[in-house]
């Protein structure tokens, strides 16, 4: 008999113990069977700048700060806002006063809780002069009572418009109202930092070892220009649902050899090296994988006193814009998923309506007649031939896209076309100080929103190297952050530039990689492509 | 000897002060500065910035301070571009990794590349002789960024041996392929070198009275040939050890090391004044050092120049 119960006890307690072996290994969610090592590798370009949130301000240093620190709130898979530290915020009726309401059980990876007065001290230090931040702008367009002025040294840092009202609640101040502020403090400069931690070890606290942290990773490896290891936190408030138990991030300066090393399996998302993506999407067509980015790639007129006389007449600008066709740059060059551009910004940006500027409609063809037509009208044709310097940034792929529109300006417009490159710091000296004639930019919106881009172009921005100048621009901007709707803004403001020109939209970024199969929860729906490791997992193969 | 060592030593330091002035004024006189960035900064915190970083004080007093900062505390500054770590961080991380695989494609170059210049000497006109020309000749023209995306291709895809890159400590299987693809071209011209200075000595007069006295041939290379061959290989070696310690930019780059060759390459890119500043003084005190003891060196080999200075 006593055997009998030892038999069935033993057996009971196996299959308990496989069941729960097996039930821990499934997603709680999906049920696909999960792999046994939970380790995320991925490939990054350039080393970080840095991983201080109040510092950092680069894209690979931030993607290694959502996973490290947590903020009020975050981003889902769509790039909606959901719950961070933060459990609830709600603003007052004219949105100038913002109140986040705090979690409990939000814990530093040493134990201590995450309150208010964590977010009063960073955001405090990322307007304080002594700390230098490059980021310390953004805290001013967050429109932060006292931000500018505590920047500028006129008050003292803790005279900015924060305070804790007590542990858990957390109250903003603004000069303005400002209806997309939650939506600012995913951004890493907004998180919090642990005031004792940093008083105790100056500048050195971002060292693995003095860190602490209150995201769902703790960092625990980093080698300047190799790799930087972090691994999960259990202090984190949620880590019961974090699957991922490892992320690395391997710095790889070359995209080729990157490419290679995902190939030997050594990375689990790795990059597409310009022009290689359709052999790679034949290839590996559930690997390789493009979508639309939050980016622009245009080519500016210098619209000052030092442009040259030409780019003053619209016709000719138009001209210009008109006889390039996009699709041989974005088929022929680019081939990986890019969106010709008629607009400066990307017909992904939320709450932005493409319109229908005239040049978008017309077919190829068209635009080549008529941007004769005002070439012609403006004086210049294969007879008097319009010539010009110009110039982008040393890299193999700008080059091949302006060697494409120079030939198609010679072949269309007889435009003698000259190309310049130079290293990057030189070329910002140049183009910041309107020492060109037709430059290359690009820009990523800092936020979801047309404003992002669309600033650039208004008289008061320190970004605009043509200096275009448009008061109806102005005061459409000015006016759209107050407006509870600025749709209307944003395109009646694409319609006057595509009237005016000043720059040329060429195309809007895709966002290309390799990812390995077995790794899910990528969130290629959120466009900023902000991405919380503690939401991926491995699964099986 | 002593005399003579302290001579060269005394010309060191000026040589590193003047090295400093050159670089600061170069670094200066490059467009663009360490935070010109597309999105360029607002004035006010690029004033923050600048007050943090010393930037907005006069050339001359930046330099001073700079100078002083390594003289009195060892502080090569801040890194402009990494803002978590420091000059010194940043030479204490990567210069070990460049020290490692530098020596061992040193070491490996001497080794393979002197036996391979004797055997050829000795063996002249037979197939072993065209076998290490050819080999040494072919190693030369194959340039580092060749060499390491084939070593890659065949021992990583094909095979699945080595790791594409990466560091790792150190690990061996991370430091074979950077060593090949460092090492190849220095032992090429080791050989070469080696070779015609074998040649050149074996037909010398002293040679041919040591074969007369019916010394074994054995005896005659390595007694009588070996040290005057190895004179024009030595100096080429002080330069070649310290060009491999420290580190080289596609080494660096392609197999991702994290040695100091990347650093300085971006530190000019990204003007960063004090990384470029530290590893050029890293550099200089190097190259300098290397050549003291290469002079030493020849010194007790030749004695002529002993005598002479």
């Amino acid at each position: 008999m006593k055997k009998i119960f030892s038999i069935i006890f033993s057996v009971s307690i196996l299959a308990f113990v496989t069941n729960v072996y097996a039930d821990g290994h499934k997603h709680p969610v999906t049920g696909e069977l999960l792999a046994d090592d939970q380790t995320f590798t991925y490939w990054a370009l350039d080393e970080h700048s840095s991983i201080d949130p109040q510092i950092v301000e680069d894209v690979s240093g931030s993607d290694i700060i959502r996973d490290l620190f947590e903020g009020l709130l975050n981003q889902d898979a769509d790039g909606n806002l959901v719950p961070g530290v933060a459990e609830t915020w709600s603003a007052n009726d004219s949105k100038d006063v913002y109140t986040f309401n705090l979690r409990k059980n939000a814990k530093w990876s040493n134990g201590d809780s995450v309150t208010a007065h964590d977010f009063v001290y960073a955001w405090q230090r990322a307007v304080d002069p002594s700390t230098a931040s490059p980021y310390s702008w953004f805290m001013e367009i967050m429109s932060i009572k006292n931000g500018a002025e505590a920047i500028s040294g006129d008050v003292l840092p803790s005279d900015l418009g924060v305070k804790a009202i007590d542990d858990y609640t957390f109250q903003v101040e603004l000069t303005a109202s400002l209806p997309y502020f939650a939506a600012m403090t995913t951004h890493a400069t907004t998180f919090p930092t642990h005031k004792g931690v940093i008083e105790k070890h100056g500048s050195d606290w971002t060292k693995p070892g003095n860190m602490v942290s209150n995201g769902a990773y703790v960092l625990t490896e980093h080698v300047i220009n190799e790799r930087l290891v972090r691994e999960r936190n259990p202090m984190y408030w949620n880590n019961d649902d974090t699957i991922l138990e490892k992320v690395v991030a391997l710095v790889i300066p070359d995209e080729n050899q990157g490419l290679t090393r995902y190939m030997a399996g050594e990375l689990d998302k790795g990059p597409v090296p310009t022009g290689q993506f359709k052999k790679l999407k034949a290839e590996y067509p559930d690997q390789a994988v493009s979508f639309p980015r939050l980016c622009n790639y245009y080519y500016t007129f210098n619209l000052s006193d030092s442009g040259i006389e030409a780019f003053q007449d619209v016709r000719v600008r138009k001209a210009m814009a008109y006889a390039i066709d996009r699709n041989v740059i974005t088929e022929d060059i680019l081939q990986a998923g890019q969106i010709p551009a008629y607009t400066f910004t990307p017909g992904a940006t939320a709450g932005f309506d493409v319109p229908s500027v005239a040049f978008s409609k017309m077919s190829q063809d068209e635009r080549d007649a008529r941007a004769v037509e005002l070439m012609e009208e403006a004086g210049y044709g294969k007879d008097n031939p319009l010539s010009f310097t110009m110039i982008y940034n040393t890299s193999e792929g700008h080059k091949k896209i302006a060697t494409v529109m120079a030939q198609m300006w010679k072949q269309k417009l007889g435009i003698n076309a000259t190309m310049e490159n130079t290293e990057w710091k030189t070329f910002l000296d140049i183009r910041g100080k309107q020492d060109f004639e037709i430059a290359r930019g690009a820009w990523c919106g800092d936020y979801n929103e047309a404003s992002t881009f669309l600033d650039l172009l208004t008289t008061p921005s320190g970004y605009n190297d043509g200096k275009f100048t448009n008061a109806a621009v102005d005061k459409l901007m000015t006016d759209a952050k107050t407006a509870g709707d600025s749709t209307i803004n944003y395109t009646t403001v694409e319609r006057i530039l595509a009237a005016e020109m000043p720059v040329i939209p060429i195309y809007h970024y895709a966002g290309v990689f390799m990812l390995n199969k077995q790794l899910k929860g990528w969130p290629f729906d959120n466009v900023e492509q902000n991405w919380y490791s503690r939401n991926l997992y491995k699964i099986a193969k | 000897m002593i005399k003579f060592t302290l001579k060269r030593l005394s010309v060191a330091i000026p040589t590193i002060l003047i090295l400093i002035i050159i670089s600061f004024l170069l670094m200066y006189s490059a467009p663009g500065g360490p935070f010109t960035s597309e999105r360029p900064l607002p004035e006010q915190v690029l004033k923050n910035i600048n007050a943090k970083y010393g930037l907005d004080q006069p050339m001359y007093i930046q330099m001073f301070n700079y100078v002083r900062g390594i003289v009195t505390d060892f502080d090569f500054g801040p890194s402009f571009r990494y803002k978590d770590r420091s000059v010194n961080d940043i030479i204490a991380q990567g210069f070990p990794v460049t020290l490692k695989y530098g020596t061992w494609s040193f070491v490996i170059a001497v080794l393979f590349g002197v036996s391979l210049g004797i055997i050829a000497a000795i063996k002249q006109n037979t197939f072993l002789d065209y076998f290490a020309v050819g080999f040494s000749i072919s190693a030369q023209v194959l340039p580092n960024f060749v060499m390491a995306p084939i070593l890659v291709l065949i021992f990583t895809l094909w095979l699945g041996w080595l790791p594409g890159g990466g560091w790792e400590g150190g690990k061996i299987q991370f430091v074979i392929m950077p060593v090949i693809a460092l090492s190849t071209s220095y032992m090429a011209s080791i050989a070469r070198l080696t070779r015609s200075s074998m040649l050149e000595v074996l037909n010398s007069n002293f040679i041919r009275t040591a074969r007369a006295k019916g010394i074994p041939k054995y005896k005659i290379i390595f007694s009588h040939a070996l040290k005057p061959t190895l004179l024009p290989v030595i100096s080429y070696l002080g330069p070649a050890f310290v060009g491999m310690i420290t580190g080289s930019v596609v080494i660096d780059m392609y197999f991702s090391t994290g040695g100091i060759g990347l650093h300085f390459v971006n530190g000019a890119l990204n003007r960063d004044y004090s990384t470029i500043m530290g590893i050029t003084i890293l550099v200089g005190c190097l190259t300098i050092t290397f050549n003291l003891l290469v002079d030493i060196l020849y010194a007790w080999i030749d004695p002529k120049i002993r005598y002479d200075s």
